[in-house]
């Protein structure tokens, strides 16, 4: 009994991370109706960012939220700007030729990180790094719990942001239909590259909230760009709510899977419980809970 | 026996019908004219024809066979042909290849398919620009190349969505001619129009529907004359 | 019609005569690999570029050929060659079950479920080692010392490729297909089965895919589950060689085969030892950096914006002759 809620206890801290992980997917989803195959690496560039802050500076990786978030902003808006905008003029046989795009992005980034630090594994130790607070027999471990807190924290404010600002309202209104949008006079263009910076932060901050309880090498990316989709998948395409559910569902699966099931067949399950959504759920879980 | 007939057909998305108890028969070699405001249902009653949307209850029939259930390309291939309300060309192929492709329906020879694709062509007058990349085409030939596509897979029974919409007086007269000399060549047509003069010039008999219900049906003049029909598109006094 | 054949004639003559002028090992090899990719990148391109069904899935079809060559070996105890004529079929089959799976999805769903299969597929066959021998992979003993048998081998498969596409496109499949590539709710209309055609095209393209990795087993005499099941290395490397090359054109990806692997082999060796080591470590950098500049400039590859390429260079020319009158 222990095992399974110490289990349920994990699954549910690092969903929480996941969760922000997929916020980010569903809102370039939402808006631009591709998927982002370079999402994991983005997230990898922070982590860097991060590390690189920690070594040099000494600086906690909490505190350099504020700095690895803003940068992966800019990175993000640049490449939608420069890179994927510019796609939606030309005419090429595959309407998929954006999505190639962030495969390519992906590939830069990964390798560019792989030439300044090589394949290394790397990690950050902090003085908290391996402490945890006991509730009777269950150990919930201290950066798990702030990476939640945290994530919990950004997740509200992301919500104040879609629902409460007019620049939130009009990221909404372009998810729901890009041509109704523009006739009421939003820059689309300029909210796609809000929108693909505002992804990129958010995955930033997972990652970076990842970076003390996680290790670190350039190809780290790939795997995260994996779950995002898996948890986009759950929550359903483009849902913001969906995504935090799909996070969640995604830590405690894992979680799960690697208790009671081999460590190497839990990705495989993964992708398993990800193709029977796709097929037989297109519209993630909450189809399942609405009448 | 009707040529072509519903029965009681109804569909709704969700809580919304959109199509509503509508029953009615088109005999052969009749060009079948069918109005009503805009969102009243027309273009849903083409996709349940073609099973292109499933229907919710009622029944289609054609020369006495059930469609209900019947995949798309099936029915395409036991004789009911489509154009599209909004053109829909195979973009980034040529005019004859676009109307080669269809005409592939019940051959498997490209010498075959080839042959009636020109003949298609020419009857609908599209024959110069049979090298033309299909995205390049003006609005009034992308409606006669759909009608093209239509026509070359050989339809008994052809379903035609606005086939007018946008087009130049002289283009519509010309349109007409073609729907016409179409049904003398053998084909029944069921017509989807929003021009009126279009459609009290050329159909036999019109159904008029409003919310997915018909509100009228009979001989042009009389369905002209309907009150229901007035208020449907001019509203209520 | 003869004309155009000429050029094309001289392309075959001089790779059938290549091996024969040179008897560099490791440029015989260089070609083997390209002809190789010629095959999965022309078999890429059938079911994406002229069906319009991304797959980011091939590598599934590349290894279940290859390890049904390994297999005949370490479990039927038959020489792995038997893998050149079961690895396609059987890739054919794994095709159709997972077209039967993912064809009622569309566009970037289609995409995503075949990139969930290919990681299913090499977790599975990394786990399974009781068949496969999991990570330390299936090793063989190659049946020639020279490179010249396998050489005529790829050259012949990829012949044997090209032509077969080539083929079907010129017939009603091939028209078919396009047509679901430009609007499958058209294609529907006008009497195509989309599924039964997408299914088609699908096993047309993993039975080639396969057949290429049955002959890398041959040939490298070497597997293991990240090699061929790989994502980035298998079916990533499949789309850049059809994008590059040229998505929904005859010999686009033919092109785009060669110069990929030369491009990889160059960056590899670091310029062939003439640049300093530390150039061989950007190789995958500069695949990143040319997807991204082929997509942005170039949308329909080296063959299909081969006019566009054409213009630019000879912009000097052309306005001296526009000055001139036309």
């Amino acid at each position: 009994m222990e095992v399974l809620i110490q289990t349920l206890v994990s699954g549910l801290l690092i969903g929480g991370i996941y969760a922000l992980i997929g916020i980010g997917m569903s809102l370039i989803m939402g808006v631009m109706k591709i998927i982002n195959l370079a999402h994991g690496q983005l997230m990898m560039v922070a982590m860097y960012i991060t590390y690189v802050l920690f070594e040099a500076l000494g600086l906690d990786p909490y505190f350099s939220l504020f700095i690895a978030m803003p940068c992966l902003f800019v990175l993000g808006a640049l490449i939608q700007k420069f890179l994927l905008n510019p796609l939606l003029k030309v005419d090429s046989i595959l309407p998929e030729n954006q999505v190639l795009m962030t495969v390519g992005v992906g590939m830069v980034l990964t390798e560019v990180i792989r030439f300044i630090f090589h394949s290394d594994y790397k990690s950050v130790k902090t003085s908290y790094s391996s402490s945890a607070i006991y509730m009777g027999e269950i150990s919930f471990n201290v950066p798990m719990v702030a990476a939640f807190g945290l994530a919990l924290v950004l997740t509200a404010a992301l919500f104040f942001f879609l629902l409460k600002t007019d620049l939130g309202k009009s990221v909404r209104a372009t998810a729901q239909n890009t041509d109704a949008a523009l006739l009421m006079g939003i820059n689309a263009q300029w909210i796609t590259v809000l929108t693909y910076g505002l992804g990129s932060a958010l995955v930033a901050a997972a990652g970076t909230l990842l970076l003390p309880i996680y290790y670190l090498f350039p190809d780290i990316g790939g795997p995260f760009t994996l779950k995002a989709f898996v948890i986009t998948m759950l929550g359903g395409m483009g849902s913001t709510v969906g995504a935090i559910l799909g996070g969640i569902v995604l830590g405690i699966a894992e979680s799960l899977g690697a208790t009671y099931i081999s460590m190497m067949l839990k990705d495989a399950v993964a992708m398993v419980i990800f193709l029977l959504v796709l097929i037989f759920l297109p519209g993630g879980l909450k189809t399942l809970t609405k009448v | 026996m009707s040529f072509f007939e519903t029965k009681h057909l109804t569909k709704s998305f969700g809580g919304l019908i959109a199509v509503n108890d509508l029953s009615f028969q088109v005999e052969k070699g009749e060009i079948y004219g069918l109005i009503g405001p805009n969102g009243s249902g027309k273009t849903t009653v083409f996709n349940l024809i073609t099973g292109f949307y499933p229907i919710t209850s009622g029944d289609v029939l054609f020369r006495g066979d059930r469609l209900n259930g019947i995949p798309t390309w099936k029915i395409c291939k036991m004789g009911v042909g489509r154009t599209f309300q909004v053109v829909k060309p195979l973009r980034r192929m040529t005019v004859l290849d676009n109307v080669v492709t269809s005409a592939f329906n019940h051959t498997g020879d490209h010498h075959v398919a080839e042959k009636k694709a020109i003949e298609v062509l020419e009857f609908c007058e599209l024959i110069k620009k049979r090298d033309f990349p299909a995205k390049g085409l003006t609005i009034g030939d992308r409606k006669r190349l759909e009608i093209a596509r239509a026509l070359a897979t050989g339809p008994e029974l052809l379903l035609l969505d606005e086939t007018m919409a946008g087009l130049t007086p002289q283009e519509q007269a010309e349109g007409v001619e073609l729907i016409r000399k179409i049904r003398d060549s053998g084909i029944t047509i069921i017509i989807v129009e929003h021009i009126m003069q279009v459609i009290m010039k050329i159909c036999d008999r019109i159904l008029c529907i409003n919310y997915g219900q018909e509100i009228a049906s009979g001989y042009p003049a009389e369905v002209a004359n309907n009150e229901a029909v007035i208020e449907a598109y001019l509203g209520k006094e | 019609m003869k004309s155009s054949l000429w050029p094309f004639l001289i392309v075959l003559a001089l790779i059938a005569l290549f091996p024969v002028a040179v008897t560099s090992e490791y440029y015989r090899h260089i070609f083997i690999i390209s002809l190789m990719w010629v095959v999965i990148g022309s078999s890429w391109n059938l079911l994406a570029g002229y069906t319009g069904q991304v797959s980011f899935g091939h590598a599934i079809f590349f290894g279940t050929g290859a390890y049904t060559a390994g297999l005949c070996m370490t479990k039927l105890g038959i020489s792995a060659w038997w893998g050149m004529l079961l690895g396609g079929p059987i890739s054919l089959l794994v095709g159709l079950v997972i077209g039967w799976i993912c064809f009622r999805l569309r566009g970037p769903y289609f995409a995503l479920a075949t990139i969930a299969i290919g990681e299913i597929f090499r977790l599975v066959t990394t786990d399974w080692r009781s068949l496969t021998e999991g990570m330390e992979g299936i090793l063989i003993i190659q049946t020639f010392r020279s490179k010249l048998p396998y050489y005529y081998l790829a050259f012949g498969l990829a012949i044997l490729c090209t032509f077969g596409i080539y083929r079907v496109m010129k017939s009603k499949w091939g028209y078919y297909f396009v047509a679901i590539r430009e609007d499958q709710d058209v294609a529907e209309h006008i009497g195509i089965s989309a599924f039964r055609y997408k299914s088609l095209s699908l096993m047309i393209s993993s039975f080639f895919t396969g057949t290429a990795g049955a002959f890398y087993m041959n040939y490298m005499a070497f597997i293991d589950p990240h090699v061929v099941f790989s994502l980035h290395d298998i079916s990533i490397m499949a789309i850049l060689v059809a994008i590059i090359g040229g998505v929904g054109t005859m010999w686009g990806p033919a092109v785009g085969a060669f110069i990929m692997v030369w491009l990889q082999e160059t960056f590899r060796s670091a310029f062939f030892g003439l640049m300093p080591r530390w150039v061989s470590e950007a190789h995958v950098l500069v695949f990143g950096l040319l997807v991204i500049f082929v997509i942005r400039y170039l949308a329909n590859g080296i063959i299909g914006d081969w006019p566009k390429i054409k213009r630019l260079w000879s912009k000097d020319r052309e306005l001296s002759y526009s000055s001139s009158g036309n």
